[in-house]
């Protein structure tokens, strides 16, 4: 029993509720207790970071505490590699969302004096985010199914909240769009969760005791539809992916870095885990459907990013390709693209982070999301101009830069895996290749249009980054660069782990890993 | 010569019952001989001390582990271990709805007040301590009936009991002090289609009287497993006492009547309805199903299984179109009723596993009921000039005129679309995990069927999530109107009845195990059969 990971899911709730009760007219107040908050979070995950084994056992930082005896449910927790890293990304994060997000609550007029933003709660946002936190340090790191699915569901609140009362002038019906959906795809899942239990029969959500217990293929193909269609609306895959650009649109700037870069990860993360693990058969049998619906999300995501004139829905559907690419790595079932996938997890949340934030910073300004209002601010603002350049350059997985990596080993893992022994994902590795040129054209012609050319006349107002502003991208386009050329120590991480489910789903698994981080 | 024999009565065992009839009839007293301006003083400590009186009594007989085992009353009242957790729920519910009752402006002057007539007037502008107390009295009487009708132990007490209960609500449904022709109309709705309802369930109890040869339950229960079960006057008889039943808990094709009900009346009385009657009926659908008609399960589950389909679409679909909030809490409470059946039907070969279907059952009712009642106690406080804000469009903005009652009313509402982290999530957990579980055991007659109301559950959960959310989107994405309604200042009474309302759903969100616990120990022991 460790209590390191209980105490990390606390520190949030707790500081939520204290920037709750602030009195009024402490917005200052809640806004550096959030801070100070979220940075203790983010020390306390390098310290559990540290004490991994990568190694070591599966599951490390292990607690279980009976919650619910009657149902059989127990507060489990315990990360694998996996969770580790998508912790870490959550808790690395959140700072710099708290950053982002500083003024967003306090109303934002643009230059010549319209309201963008109407005055709202900071205390709300704050606490909300840091509630939101706790959510998602306990979705990866709960061990027991039914705690995940609480987790899974619960944190849709905070962030309905955050787009509905934070959002843009649709903020509402995109809110809702969000919640629905998502809502929909959980309580399929609910469904399969307690047809779980009840086939397993062992009287128990934990995890790893179900690994291998569902046997009949026809109840596994039950479970898993009832699994895959939450994470496939989570994740999300064409297509249901619908809600994604109305949610990531609407939402702030920050609270979008969290949708995209850590809630969507739960669906491709329960894939991983849970779909794979749960019922190796099932997604075997699977596999190709699924590979199909990839492929297109990829392709499709794509092509709809490069006519998207609002700059965030066009990360939004940049994002639906990029999660094409991750599933696929997914079900590609060899170890290369799984651990590719789960790199590009990661990298993802990452580049697109910054993508978000750094358009985020240019919507600010000017008080327009669309493309056609920019031109020109490379002269006037040259840092923001070349941060958000290296976050679009992330984007489209220039080699350098980290999502290259993970990108690469999603497709040379699909193209050469044996799993299937026919050509059809090698084929998939192939179609799915055209969007990296796909991906050149929606970011350097957004990047075209945004910096370059004739300087817009509202433009010229533009001032650079500020201090905070800096603090806010610098870190993650350092992380870009960093893994960029030095992936091993999240390989090393996600290695084991990844392995760990393939020998679950009984693939084998090849030597082609070394290659892979070798990169 | 044969002397007839004197019943023998458990005084001790009844003994909750007897307290809430005897404070009714005291009730009734003070309405003839009390002086006017006294009344109210009476009766509210009256009514609250005894409704605690009768809870501190099913307290101690839980608490002293004396749980009778046989039927009390010569078998006319069965005071079992799920008997006595509803006979809790309900007077806590009750109590709680007293407070709310409590409040002044609920209630009409005199009920024959024409809509309009200078009677009316006359009545608004005398000054205090002309509330219409014989409100407390009619209160306690349906008290008295609900914790009856889910304890009868046959056809025909049953039957007393449901009227006891319904009598007095039809008349407090017509109470309502402003609005009155809306109110008029559901007291009047709500007694012609109830007498009606309890005219099928009269006629079923005697065909099943002529078929049986009695009217208790577990008679009934062995003459189904020596006859034949195919008897005309039986089908007939399980038809007419299935409307009945149905109709009280409100599921569809029955449940016209609710929506207008619960708008009409006042809305004290409605939370009475939406949970201590619901609780109450289901209790006695249980009882009617479970021990009557056990041995008629592969008969009765294929019927219920569409009522309880049917009741969950209904209810969530037509939810979302109402521009009314207490009619689409009404709609809501269909849903729930349904969602409640789904429960009803997990049942199994082995008395264990019953036990933990009844367990769902129950813990569902408890958590709905408190939830219920803290969401319409909010109702009370959001006011227009003409009255209580019904209309949704009054709603808009309310989560900046008012952030915390609106913060309290969004957390009821995702409790009522089961929500994770709170009560109504596990609540529903509860009732579907049954139902899948019934159906995955070998040789159940309804097999995969189960698997598919559940999934008919969990769609109509997240259609039904729709109309909840529209309401919070009103309440907190949107502006307030200019002249939008006052929020009344609460009560001390209302403050009480919403943090206790809070207090169960959040409690119960985080540890569910407080409450199971205690469905458990009153679940294990089943029904006197």
């Amino acid at each position: 029993m460790s209590p390191w990971l209980p105490i990390l899911m606390a520190v949030p709730v707790v500081g939520a509720i204290v920037v709750a009760l602030l009195p009024k007219g402490s917005d200052k107040l809640a806004k550096q207790v959030t801070l100070l908050v979220s940075l203790l979070v983010l020390v306390l995950t390098g310290v559990v970071a540290a004490g991994f084994k990568p190694n070591g056992d599966r599951f490390q930082f292990v607690a279980e505490y009976n919650w619910i005896p009657s149902f059989g449910v127990k507060f489990g927790v315990g990360v694998d590699g996996v969770a580790l890293v998508l912790i870490a990304l959550s808790a690395v994060l959140v700072p710099i969302v708290v950053l982002a997000s500083w003024h967003d609550a306090d109303g934002v007029k643009s230059a010549d004096g319209t309201v963008i933003a109407p005055k709202r709660s900071v205390k709300t946002y704050f606490s909300l985010l840091l509630v939101l936190e706790t959510m998602m340090i306990g979705v990866f790191a709960a061990t027991d199914i039914f705690l995940f699915y609480v987790f899974f569901e619960a944190m849709l609140i905070p962030m309905y909240f955050m787009i509905g009362s934070y959002g843009g002038a649709q903020r509402s019906y995109a809110a809702v769009k969000f919640l629905l959906y998502s809502l929909f795809g959980g309580l399929l899942m609910l469904v399969a969760v307690i047809g779980l239990y009840f086939v397993a029969g062992k009287n128990t959500f934990m995890f790893p005791q179900l690994i291998g217990v569902i046997q009949d293929p026809a109840m596994q193909k039950w479970l898993f539809a009832g699994f895959f269609i939450a994470f496939a609306i989570k994740a999300p895959l064409w297509p249901v992916h619908t809600w994604l650009p109305d949610a990531a649109a609407q939402a702030p700037a920050g609270a979008a870095v969290l949708l995209v870069g850590v809630l969507d990860k739960v669906g491709t993360f329960g894939m991983l885990r849970f779909c794979l693990e749960l019922f190796p058969e099932a997604a075997k049998a699977f596999t190709m459907p699924i590979v199909v619906l990839a492929v297109i999300s990829i392709i499709y995501g794509a092509i709809v990013a490069i006519g998207q004139n609002d700059m965030k829905r066009l990360i939004a559907y940049t994002s639906i390709s990029h999660f094409g690419f991750i599933v696929l790595g997914v079900f590609a079932m060899s170890d290369v693209a799984q651990s590719g996938a789960a790199l590009y997890m990661v990298n993802h949340g990452f580049a697109t982070g910054a993508l978000f934030l750094a358009a985020g910073f240019l919507i600010a300004r000017r008080g327009s999301p669309y493309i056609e209002d920019y031109g020109g601010v490379q002269k006037v603002a040259p840092m923001l101009a070349g941060f958000f350049l290296v976050a679009g350059l992330a984007g489209l997985s220039l080699p350098g830069l980290s999502s290259f990596v993970s990108e690469f080993m999603v497709m040379i893992g699909t193209y050469s895996t044996e799993a299937h022994g026919s050509g059809a994902l090698t084929a998939a590795a192939v179609v799915s290749a055209v969007a990296v040129i796909l991906a050149a054209v929606y970011i350097l012609w957004m990047v075209q249009r945004v910096l370059n050319g004739p300087t817009a006349e509202p433009v010229k107002a533009f001032k650079d980054l500020n201090a905070r502003e800096i603090w806010v991208l610098a870190p993650l386009v350092a992380l870009i660069i960093g893994f960029g050329f030095f992936p091993k120590p999240l390989l090393d991480v996600i290695n084991p782990s990844v392995q760990e489910t393939l020998t679950n789903v009984k693939v084998p698994v090849s030597t082609i890993a070394e290659k892979g981080t070798g990169q | 010569m044969n002397s007839i024999p004197a019943p023998t009565i458990e005084y001790g065992t009844l003994a909750p019952l007897l307290v809430v009839f005897a404070a009714a009839v005291i009730g009734v007293l003070v309405e003839a001989f009390a002086p006017r301006y006294l009344r109210k003083a009476i009766h509210v400590p009256l009514t609250l001390l005894s409704l605690l009186g009768a809870f501190a009594l099913v307290l101690v007989q839980v608490l002293r582990g004396r749980v009778s085992t046989t039927a009390s009353a010569m078998g006319a009242v069965a005071v079992d271990g799920p008997a006595l957790f509803i006979w809790g729920v309900i007077l806590v519910l009750s109590f709680v709805c007293v407070l709310l009752i409590n409040d002044e402006g609920h209630f009409v002057a005199s009920a024959a007040a024409v809509p309009g007539s200078a009677d009316e007037e006359e009545a608004e502008s005398m000054s205090g301590g002309v509330g219409h107390t014989e409100v407390y009295p009619l209160v306690l009487f349906a008290v008295g009936g609900m914790l009856l009708f889910p304890a009868s132990h046959d056809l025909l007490t049953m039957f007393v009991a449901l009227e006891v209960m319904s009598l007095p609500l039809y008349l407090l449904c017509g109470l309502a002090r402003r609005r009155r022709l809306l109110s008029q109309e559901a007291s009047m709705k709500y007694f012609l289609l109830g007498a009606f309802s309890s005219a099928f369930f009269l006629y079923g109890t005697a065909m099943v009287y002529g078929y049986a040869g009695t009217v208790s339950l577990p008679g009934i229960n062995q003459a189904l497993a020596v006859g034949a079960s195919l008897d005309p006057l039986l089908m007939i008889g399980l038809a007419l006492l299935g409307v009945g039943l149905l109709f009280k808990i409100g599921a569809a094709p029955f449940q016209a009547w609710k929506p207008d009900v619960y708008q009409g009346a006042p809305t004290p009385i409605t939370a009475l309805m939406a949970s201590g009657t619901l609780v109450a009926a289901v209790g006695a659908v249980l009882r009617v199903f479970w021990v009557g008609l056990g041995n008629l399960d592969w008969n009765w589950r294929p019927v219920i299984w569409v009522v309880a389909a049917l009741t969950m679409v209904v209810g969530s679909v037509l939810a979302i179109t109402q521009t009314e909030i207490k009619r689409m809490l009404a709609y809501s409470s269909i849903a729930h009723a349904g969602f409640l059946l789904v429960g009803v039907m997990a049942t199994f070969a082995t008395p264990e596993q019953n036990a933990v279907s009844l367990k769902a059952v129950l813990f569902y009712l408890a958590v709905y009921g408190f939830t219920t009642v803290g969401a319409f106690a909010i109702v009370t406080l959001v006011r227009d000039p003409g009255g209580e804000a019904g209309h949704l469009s009054r709603w808009a903005g309310l989560g900046k005129r008012a952030p915390v009652l609106a913060g309290v009313f969004a957390f009821f509402l995702l409790a009522f679309a089961g929500i994770p982290l709170t009560s109504g999530f596990f609540g529903k957990y509860a009732v579907f995990a049954a139902a899948l579980n019934s159906g995955t055991q070998p040789g159940d007659s309804m097999g995969g069927w189960m698997a598919g109301l559940v999934v008919v559950g969990v769609v109509a959960s997240a259609v039904a999530a729709f109309f909840y959310v529209r309401v919070i989107v009103l309440m907190f994405f949107s502006e307030p109107a200019a002249d939008g309604p006052a929020i009344a200042v609460p009560t001390a009474g209302t403050v009480a009845v919403i943090a206790l309302a809070l207090l169960v759903t959040v409690g119960v969100g985080l540890y569910p195990e407080s409450v199971l616990g205690v469905a458990d120990d009153a679940a294990s022991s089943l029904f006197i059969r």
